[in-house]
């Protein structure tokens, strides 16, 4: 029996690889760039997650400022009007499927097993799959700004504007493709998460006692379930029409030009949810443990959510009132999108009184919470204001619909992942982020916000068309309503915003430079995420822990004092982390790292990029996909046992006997 | 020794791949779903290529329906042999299951030959686009499962397949179960029901 010195090191049991069948050997780096290339750790994907999406980020906010300049005065000569159209068509598309959703899923695949009390997720080598996809995808998409142009015809690219005729550069091949490629990756993550909810869980967590956040990832993943798989037939029939000379959107052929709308909007709106739910639930998170008090009615929480979920579904022609769908459609749908904002409300009302006599403490994160709940309220109110089809009528297609939409997913999604960077900060890199530059951080971001977006109102009210390329004198409006005023004020507002972005950045700078180390337990947490060191260890937690509350690493900390009736501090964090490190598992062997993953999201560009140039490409991509596929096929998950034998000491967790 | 993914008692009793594999036809039957809405919505508009009931030829497609049908029940020998362990019998099952699929793709591939002679193209109209991209993906369908089965074969003659057999076997039965129900729909709506 060998032992191997305590404390536990935080690497655990070093693999030396047979090789795999005869293919290749199994990679083996615990670290440098290989050791996050093959890496099959939630973790670091969810890392990776995040520098792309943050990327992306930055990428969608300079279109969005060329946007603003363009605009900024009459008879804008920033953009021709070419150059326009593809602007904010890529914008939406970056912020959309490049920023927003990669980020979810970034803070979904780090924070989902922690917070389940698992190790890694169901299927690790597909979810290092499902990023590489991701990355590969936006590559793609954006590659069509080097290559004739890129799309054109605005984020939901209706028919005939994506057709041949108007949009004759290869941008839209770009796009669909690209989609389909980053579509593959969502639902792949999608399958991965769902299962490792269900199945992973740790003892005693029943889903009624899992943390909130991962109750509204889980509701997120099956909305990706069913939803991607719609834009997939519709990406698939316009890459068809384009080509290989399919007729579904021809209309000279008699096609329907609604199919396309109706498909795409079967998968936007449940898409929107899926945008926001995320942040919803990072601030159902924030929200409690800094107001020091449990999440206020956590089951309305969650069925309003799971209630979302599902009434999402019936909402989607209400992005259609202007199409002439008939009365009854409109009538039916202007309904159902005033029932989806019950459950909507719902939930600030549940934020609202959690907050309600709580010991407010005013972080950055929690700034940014309260932020949410207020813009993204603003937001939701110029939506019911939609809802009612006569008055869309007159706003669609105006900047009215453009403040909206950035009320919710600025105010709503970004501010809730802005929560979640300062608040989760610690946990993932073990260092604080600098609250003073937070706070400069948030309110920049918040007057930006509303300078920006808050004139669109009255802009679109006035009549301003969205996505026209310059708007002139001759349109300006009297007085208050003057087009050049609130114009200007917008483009302002913009880089007033854009400041704001880069406050966060210059945090991250400064405190990488000068980190502040991190405190086991920063915030007094109350999920089982914070129940492990900063950042945590390979294998997260030395024992799994059996759970026996909602909240359960609060509840491992307190307990009701029998007199009081209040709660009494019994533990700390150092104290249960000691005691998790004493009865530590033996022999805890992660899934290993692995080349299928990349090379097999690789191929999938190279296949699309063949579809638009030549089959021959294609061919090498199909090929490279089954010698991945059979790589990935006759690879166990888990290196056998008999490569985890020649531990070096001091490096192993295992103790053998 | 605690491995993360296998061995690990489930939460809900079902291995993760099988129950990986139930929410990714969840997703398939959305995507049949998208399709088979669109040949519906198309499959009257020939612009003056060939009518649905002027190429359709019933009773062959119905063989090889009934063909891919049969195809369900080797596959369930299969998956009853896995649990027997009986090796030989999951090989010769399997196999079987791949040559009845084998059978049922060359019969899609004749009859799209056939009815491009006869005039209707991809391009010809709208139910001749909306016609070829059902069943085509449907097509596809079939040849990665066929493509799965074989790999299997392969696979267990090495007898290197990781994870429980049984286990595997399983899973892409429920695949190939699913794409032949996917097919009973099809054949249904696209052959059986009149424009
Ligand atoms: C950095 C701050 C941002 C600014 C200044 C900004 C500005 C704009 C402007 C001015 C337009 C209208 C273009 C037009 O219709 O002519 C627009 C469109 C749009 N933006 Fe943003 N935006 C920002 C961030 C975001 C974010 C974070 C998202 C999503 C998560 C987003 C999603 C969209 C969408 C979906 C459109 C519609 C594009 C289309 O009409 O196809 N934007 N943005």
């Amino acid at each position: 029996m060998a032992i191997i010195e305590r404390p536990a090191p935080t690497v655990p049991a070093v693999v030396t690889p047979t090789s795999t069948y005869g293919v290749l050997k199994r990679p083996v780096s615990a670290t440098g760039w290989r050791s996050w290339v093959f890496t099959v750790d939630h973790k670091k994907i969810g890392i990776m997650y995040g520098a792309t999406a943050m990327f992306f980020f930055i990428v969608g906010g300079v279109e969005a400022l060329l946007i603003r300049l363009q605009l900024a005065a009459p008879n804008g000569k920033v953009l021709n009007a070419d150059l326009y159209n593809q602007m904010f068509t890529m914008h939406a598309t970056t912020m959309v499927f490049l920023f927003v959703m990669p980020m979810a899923a970034a803070f979904a695949n780090y924070f989902v097993p922690l917070q389940i009390g698992a190790r890694d997720v169901a299927f690790p080598r597909l979810n290092a799959f499902s990023f590489w996809a991701l990355l590969f995808g936006g590559i793609f998409l954006n590659l069509a700004w080097f290559l004739g142009g890129a799309a054109d015809g605005g984020w939901f690219m209706y028919a005939p504007n994506s057709g041949p005729v108007f949009s004759p550069t290869n941008g839209v091949d770009f796009w669909a493709l690209g989609l389909q490629i980053t579509g593959i990756a969502s639902l792949a993550g999608a399958i991965n998460l769902i299962i490792t909810v269900l199945n992973m869980r740790a003892p005693g967590m029943s889903l009624m006692k899992m943390p909130i956040f991962t109750w509204m990832i889980t509701v997120v993943q099956f909305l990706l379930l069913f939803a991607v798989p719609v834009i997939t037939v519709a990406l698939f029939l316009l890459s068809f029409q384009r080509n290989f000379g399919a007729r579904f959107f021809d209309v000279a052929a008699g096609a329907d030009p609604l199919l396309w709308q109706h498909l795409f909007w079967i998968f936007g709106h449940p898409e929107v949810y899926i945008l926001i739910l995320p942040s919803f639930g990072i601030i159902s998170e924030v929200l409690p443990v800094f107001s020091r008090k449990p999440l206020f009615g956590y089951p309305f929480v969650v069925f309003s959510g799971a209630a979302i979920g599902f009434v999402g579904w019936g909402v989607w022609a209400h992005h259609m009132f202007a199409s002439g769908l008939g009365p009854v459609s409109v009538a039916v749908f202007s309904l159902t999108t005033m029932a989806i904002a019950v459950p909507t409300g719902v939930k600030i009302i549940n934020w609202t009184l959690t907050m309600w006599g709580g010991k407010l403490w005013f972080t950055t994160a929690m700034k940014f919470a309260i932020g949410l709940i207020v813009l993204f309220t603003v937001g939701g109110l110029s939506g019911v204001t939609h809802s009612v089809a006569p008055s869309d009528t007159q706003q669609t297609d105006t900047y009215y619909i453009v403040a909206h939409f950035h009320y919710v997913l600025f105010g709503g999604a970004v501010l809730g992942i802005f929560s979640g960077f300062y608040y989760w900060w610690p946990k993932v890199f073990g260092k604080m982020l600098n609250e003073k530059l937070g706070s400069w951080n948030f309110w920049l971001m918040i007057i930006g916000l509303n300078l920006t977006f808050g004139p669109m109102h009255i802009l679109g009210l006035q009549g301003q068309p969205r996505r026209m390329y310059r708007w002139t004198e001759a349109r300006a409006g009297e007085g208050f309503f003057n087009l050049a005023f609130w114009n200007m004020i917008a483009s302002i507002g913009s880089f007033i915003l854009t400041t704001g972005i880069l406050m966060f950045l210059i945090n991250v700078w400064v405190t990488w430079r000068n980190p502040k180390k991190a405190p086991l337990d920063p915030w007094d947490a109350r999920s089982l995420e914070w129940m492990t060191t900063n950042p945590p260890k390979e294998h997260n937690f030395d024992v799994i822990p059996t759970v026996h509350h909602l909240d359960e690493f609060f509840h491992r900390k307190y307990e009701e004092d029998a007199t009081t009736h209040t709660m009494k501090q019994v533990a700390t964090a150092e104290e249960l982390m000691a005691e998790q490190e004493r009865n530590a598992d033996k022999h805890i062997h992660m899934p290993s790292p692995s080349y299928w993953p990349i090379v097999l999201a690789f191929a999938l560009p190279i296949i699309t990029f063949g579809i638009i140039y030549s089959y021959l490409i294609s061919v090498v991509g199909g090929v490279i996909v089954l010698f991945a596929a059979y790589g990935w096929a006759l690879e166990s998950s888990t290196a056998p046992d008999s490569d985890f034998e020649n531990n070096t000491p001091g490096t192993a967790l295992a103790i053998h006997d | 020794m605690t491995d993360v993914t296998h061995d690990h008692a489930s939460s809900t009793g079902i291995s993760n791949v099988k129950l990986g594999m139930w929410a990714f036809l969840g997703s398939e039957c959305l995507l049949f779903g998208g399709l088979i809405s669109t040949y519906m919505l198309y499959r009257g508009r020939v612009t003056g290529g060939p009518r649905p009931s002027q190429i359709f030829d019933i009773p062959f497609t119905s063989v090889s329906s009934f063909i891919l049908l049969m195809s369900s029940l080797t596959m369930v020998l299969a998956v009853s042999a896995a649990h027997k362990e009986d090796d030989r019998k999951i090989n010769l099952w399997l196999t079987v299951t791949a040559l009845l699929g084998a059978t049922f793709v060359g019969g899609q591939v004749y009859e799209f030959t056939a009815f491009y002679k006869e005039g209707l193209g991809f391009s010809t109209s709208l139910f001749g686009s909306s016609f070829y991209t059902l069943t085509g993906f449907h097509g596809v369908h079939v040849t990665v499962g066929i493509i799965m089965l074989m790999s299997l074969v392969g696979i267990l003659k090495r007898s290197k397949v990781p994870g429980k057999k049984a286990e595997v076997v399983e899973m892409i039965g429920l695949y190939w179960h699913f794409v032949d129900i996917v097919w009973i729909v099809i054949f249904t709506l696209v052959y059986l029901i009149p424009v």
